[in-house]
């Protein structure tokens, strides 16, 4: 295997061990350590992609986050993963990317012509391209501009990996193990704190792996690689790599993802792909470094332009030279260490220096290895078109405006530093305003807002002496306030070179006669001519000059584009950049999973699933369920090819003829006990419960205090100061929290407690005529008679040795009753009930006979108890006390709620007798009306009357009550259809209520 | 994501919590005869200042107890956290 561009003696790649992959459907090999982008550029390849508007060909910009140029595609285990950057992504055995954002392939793209139509993708092309004809939008437009945008393409399938989320505590959250992480962390780890250090790379130390410094006797590397080592081994530490921080969010609470296994052929057993860490910290150190800026110049898009920090990690980690015949184009010192690194491995480097003559230690350096130097010198173009062939250079006058002997040079790559700015996108998202330092050139951050402080180049400290010792300092400092340790680690001494000030050139002027594009967003193909458009148009606020040109977004979010677009901005406006301010940082600060994101919450797991004791016995009994909230309950029990009409029509059929039994576990139960348990359900439901006697029950509705029902439900006096209530399925947790709020704000001084019972009792609610035969051989030693038993009545059993709770009460309005047994027992309860009743006919009933049975009955449920009605409108007004005083009461006396026209309940039934009535149709007075058709009402829920058989439908209308016997119209626009109907009480079956009472 | 000091658990995070509006309403005494104009205030009317704001949270995932707590609406900022019955400044 030959690698030009490898570097034999440097790096810390694994050479022992190669790795193929494949891009682009062909082979390649690296060794294990590579990212893709570095294993590629050993082999020599630097085309991997194309631009998003003009799909001029695309390199290798960066070498971490900041990447805004080599997004692929990732192909493993069959799943596509797109968005992955070549920068960040390990090499693993069997790896598979491909280029995106190019057709039919990456060196020969049709999308290209897009860079000669440059004329019709202007800043704000979208507004402006795509407008006329309109008639061309639906047809050509859309379907276009759909298939030219984003990067690669997301797996439709399901995602099969697992991601985790975890929730951790520590005393000070670290995010960054350059050298300022790394001192600030060992500081607060030896002074006792319990300290997160996350690091975003596979490797430690930051800077420091590409640095020629010396800590402590040792090198940069040596010293990060001792202090790692010690931090992993001490236990109230914890570090983790691959992970990154990137989204800090109110009272300090941040989020970090952990790429766990994408550097893997595959996730290994028990673990997850990626894990998302929730961590609350007392205290955050950012120490998250800084990012090199570009300098803009004509074609400074061409692959082989790259940040020179960048060219120099190629070389220190990976060991891989990014050219043969290196450009440097510089306005500070960082050039120059790149350059020696260059010398140091062989090849000679040019370096253009912007300044007109610097002195310090790393130019002497230079210099005395024998490294040419042009100053005051910029790239005015690069030329070549899938990679640099030469470049254009010229003397530039000192005030920087006037180009001078042009000439074209010849390399393969220009290395290009236009200083450094600091990544304060994590200080800024904890609500730190930033502030402009003119020193550097940079924004960087001003008052913490939260418990957060900036360290190191982030806080725009670029000397390694000044890094260390803030870093040292802070990190005892923070960790004192916590753990008041006292103990202080002595600093080690810091050898570097010392550098000179920076340059603040960041433009390269165009040559007289040239219109070169010079690109201030590489990712966007943001030129310096877009924002002069959008300022000429009159976009001032850099908020919409962001979006109107789209510089800085997508999924590099303007690491390395931001400063100089804000540059340009206040150069055209005459201001100065503090003036134009920047743009709000967001979370994430890199793109960050869906999965990793949604966690464990996927599918059935997305909510939790609850499950009535006698879940299995229905299971084995062909139930088919449906989801109540987020419980399952048993909608018809299928026999044979049954459908869910058929079934649920036999059930409902056999409960008004002999018995059925039904599960209703999933009712809401709470126990009500105190002294003033009377009282207190006196002020919460409206009728009067201060009579009501021990061993009885009563129906009650709940409102709230702005007249609306809120619930209804049976409650029964188990004895003097206890009650037993029930909730509707639905409203069980609200009605929890609405007594607790009565109880605990507003009427303290009521001496009452309520808890939730809802799973301590498994219910079988028993109805039709046969059931009190049935109760009287599943309790022979209870009197279940009328009168041992009547109506509303409660009592104790004992089922087969079991204790019992009977109570008479019927929402199917057949005589029915409520068995309740403690949870456990629920199982041999229905069991016990199914086999006794065998020889009554007796059958399961899901929630679809369950409805019919209540709509042909009049009795209402959670669709006519919509959040809209009154108790007037669910003709509860019998139940509305006039005497005493209750929650909402004082609203029901609002004009709206009293007049006379006012909507009410009514049953409808089709005059065909066979039409069923959709749900949600509109009941209407002439179905052939001018639209809007004025509305009377809506049907509220339907169903196929049993009794009657006939279609059956509950409607809420407006002055319902004097509707009935009228012949309407019921109209579904959705389902199109018009149905004549008649309007009829809505006590459809037994409106005098005697089967109940029998 | 907020951290709550319950005055009963201790500091929780939001997610245990349910917002609970305004903790200045008052509601009118039973039986007490109340205008229009008056009902209306307590049940439409609520305070949404830009900045410190007394407000009920119900701890529906710990102790379920409701509290009251003071926070700053732009800055998230919590001043102080009252049990229910607590008096507040």
């Amino acid at each position: 295997m030959s690698q030009d561009f490898r570097l034999d003696n440097i790096g810390m790649v694994n050479r022992d061990k190669k790795i193929s992959f494949t891009f682009n459907g062909k082979k390649y090999f690296g060794y294990e350590g590579d990212t893709i982008a570095s294993a590629l550029i050993a082999n020599g390849v630097h085309l991997v992609g194309r631009s998003f508007k003009y799909h001029r060909p695309r390199g290798f910009f960066g070498v971490g986050v900041d990447e805004p140029y080599a997004i692929l595609q990732l192909e493993r285990n069959n799943e596509r993963d797109p968005n992955i950057r070549a920068t960040e992504q390990e090499i693993f055995e069997g790896l598979e990317v491909k280029s995106v954002n190019c057709w039919p392939s990456v060196n020969f793209d049709i999308g290209a012509i897009n860079n000669f139509l440059k004329m019709f993708f202007p800043a704000g092309f979208y507004y402006k391209t795509f407008m006329w004809p309109p008639s061309f939008w639906y047809k050509i437009y859309e379907p276009f501009i759909r298939m030219a945008a984003g990067f690669g393409e997301a797996s439709i399938k399901h995602d099969k990996e697992r991601y985790e989320h975890k929730y951790e505590y520590c005393d000070l959250l670290i995010t960054g193990s350059g050298p300022s992480g790394l001192a600030s962390a060992y500081a607060a780890a030896k002074n006792g704190a319990r300290v997160i250090l996350a690091e975003d790379k596979p490797r430690y130390g930051g800077s420091l792996l590409t640095s020629d410094v010396n800590i402590g006797n040792q090198t940069g590397v040596e010293w990060s690689e001792k202090i790692i080592t010690e931090l992993k081994s001490m236990s109230n530490v914890i570090v983790k790599n691959r992970s990154q921080v990137f989204g800090y969010y109110d009272h300090n609470m941040l989020v970090m993802s952990e790429r766990i296994s994408d550097h893997l052929p595959q996730t290994q057993k028990y673990l997850p792909k990626q894990r998302l860490w929730y961590i609350r910290a007392k205290e955050v150190l950012i120490s998250s470094g800084s990012i090199e800026r570009p300098l803009v110049f004509g074609n400074n898009d061409t692959p082989g332009v790259m940040l020179s920090s960048a060219a120099k990690e190629y070389m220190k980690v990976y060991g891989v030279l990014v050219g043969k015949k290196p450009l440097i184009f510089t306005n500070n010192d960082s050039g120059y260490e790149t350059a020696i690194e260059f010398k140091k491995n062989g090849v000679n480097p040019l370096i253009l220096d912007t300044r007109k003559e610097p002195s310090s230690d790393i130019v002497t350096e230079a210099k005395n290895l024998g490294i040419e130097i042009k100053f005051s010198h910029v790239v005015v173009a690069a030329k070549g078109y899938k990679k640099v062939k030469s470049a254009d250079i010229a003397k530039i006058s000192d005030n920087k405006k006037d180009l001078s002997n042009i000439e074209n040079i010849e390399c393969d790559c220009i290395c290009v530093s236009g200083f450094w700015t600091p990544s304060i996108h994590l200080a800024s998202q904890s609500g730190n305003k930033s502030e402009f330092n003119e020193k550097i050139d940079a924004f960087i951050p001003k008052k913490s807002k939260q418990k957060e402080n900036t360290i190191g180049s982030a806080n725009g400290k670029f000397t390694l002496e000044e890094t260390i010792n803030e870093a040292f300092d802070k990190g005892y400092e923070v960790s004192n306030k916590i753990t008041e340790n006292n103990n202080k680690v002595s600093m080690p001494t810091v050898v570097e070179k010392k550098s000179s000030e920076h340059d603040k050139f960041w433009c390269v002027p165009l040559p007289k006669g040239k219109s070169y594009k010079r690109f201030l967003d590489f990712q966007n193909d943001v030129a310096v001519t877009d924002i002069e458009l959008a300022l000429r148009e009159g976009f001032r606020s850099i908020e919409h000059v962001k979006r109107y040109t789209t510089l800085g977004m997508a999924t590099d979010q303007g690491k390395t584009s931001n400063l100089n677009g804000l540059q340009l901005v206040s150069d055209i406006e005459n201001k100065v950049v503090p003036q134009v301010g920047h743009t709000t940082f967001r979370p994430p600060y890199t793109p960050v999973s869906i999965g990793a994101i949604v966690g464990r919450e996927v599918g059935k797991h997305s909510k939790p699933t609850r499950k009535s004791p006698m879940h299995e016995w229905h299971e084995k009994n062909n139930a088919v369920f449906v989801d109540a909230g987020v419980w399952l309950r048993p909608r018809y029990y299928k026999q044979g090819n049954e459908t869910l009409f058929e079934a649920s029509k036999r059930e409902a059929k056999n409960v008004r003829k002999n018995v059925g039994v039904c599960d209703v576990t999933t009712l809401g139960k709470i126990d009500v006990k105190g002294p003033d348990a009377a009282e207190f359900l006196n002020r919460v439901y409206t009728n009067a419960w201060l009579k009501l006697p021990v061993g009885k029950a009563r129906y009650g509705v709940m409102l709230r205090e702005d007249g609306i029902v809120m619930d209804d439900g049976t409650t029964t006096r188990i004895s003097e100061n206890h009650y037993h209530m029930t909730t509707t399925t639905a409203q069980a947790a609200n009605v929890l929290s609405h007594l607790e709020y009565y109880l605990q704000l507003v009427w303290p001084g009521l001496n009452v407690n309520v808890v939730s019972t809802t799973e301590q009792w498994a219910g079988a609610a028993i109805a039709g005529p046969n059931s009190r035969a049935l109760l009287t051989k599943l309790f022979p030693n209870s009197d279940v008679s009328n009168e041992g038993l009547p109506f509303m009545g409660y009592k104790e059993g004992d089922l087969f040795g079991i204790p019992a709770k009977i109570y008479r009460i019927s929402f199917s309005g057949e005589l029915a009753y409520e068995v309740n047994v403690e949870s456990d027992h629920g199982n041999f309860m229905w069991e016990k009930i199914i086999e006794v009743g065998k020889e009554f006919q007796i059958q399961p009933y899901g929630t679809e006979a369950l409805s019919t049975l209540r709509i042909e009955m009049g009795h209402v449920a959670g669709s006519e108890l919509d959040g809209r009605t009154i108790p007037h409108d669910a003709s509860l007004e019998g139940l509305v006390s006039k005497k005493k005083d209750f929650i909402g009461k004082r609203s029901l006396s609002r004009s709206s709620f009293t007049k006379p026209d006012r909507e009410k309940i009514v049953g409808v039934v089709p005059l065909d007798k066979t039409t069923s009535i959709p749900e949600g149709s509109y009941i209407v007075k002439d179905p052939k009306a001018k639209l809007p058709n004025p509305k009377l009402g809506h049907v509220s829920a339907s169903c196929w009357s049993v009794e009657y058989d006939n279609p059956f439908s509950l409607a809420i209308i407006k002055d319902g009550k004097n509707m009935i016997g009228q012949k309407l119209f019921a109209m579904s626009p959705l389902k199109n259809k018009t149905i004549p109907v008649e309007i009829v009480s809505s006590h459809y079956v037994d409106p005098e209520g005697k089967r109940v009472r029998a | 994501m907020l951290y709550i000091f319950c005055p009963h658990c201790g500091s929780r995070s939001q997610n245990e919590f349910a917002y609970g509006g305004d903790a200045t309403v008052k509601r009118p005494e039973l039986n007490k005869e109340v205008s229009d104009q008056e009902w209306d205030n307590f049940v439409y009317l609520r305070k949404s200042p830009r900045g410190k704001h007394l407000e009920l949270w119900h701890h529906i995932s710990g102790c379920r107890q409701w509290i009251k707590v003071e926070r700053d609406t732009s800055t998230h900022e919590i001043f102080k956290t009252y049990k229910a019955d607590e008096l507040t400044e």
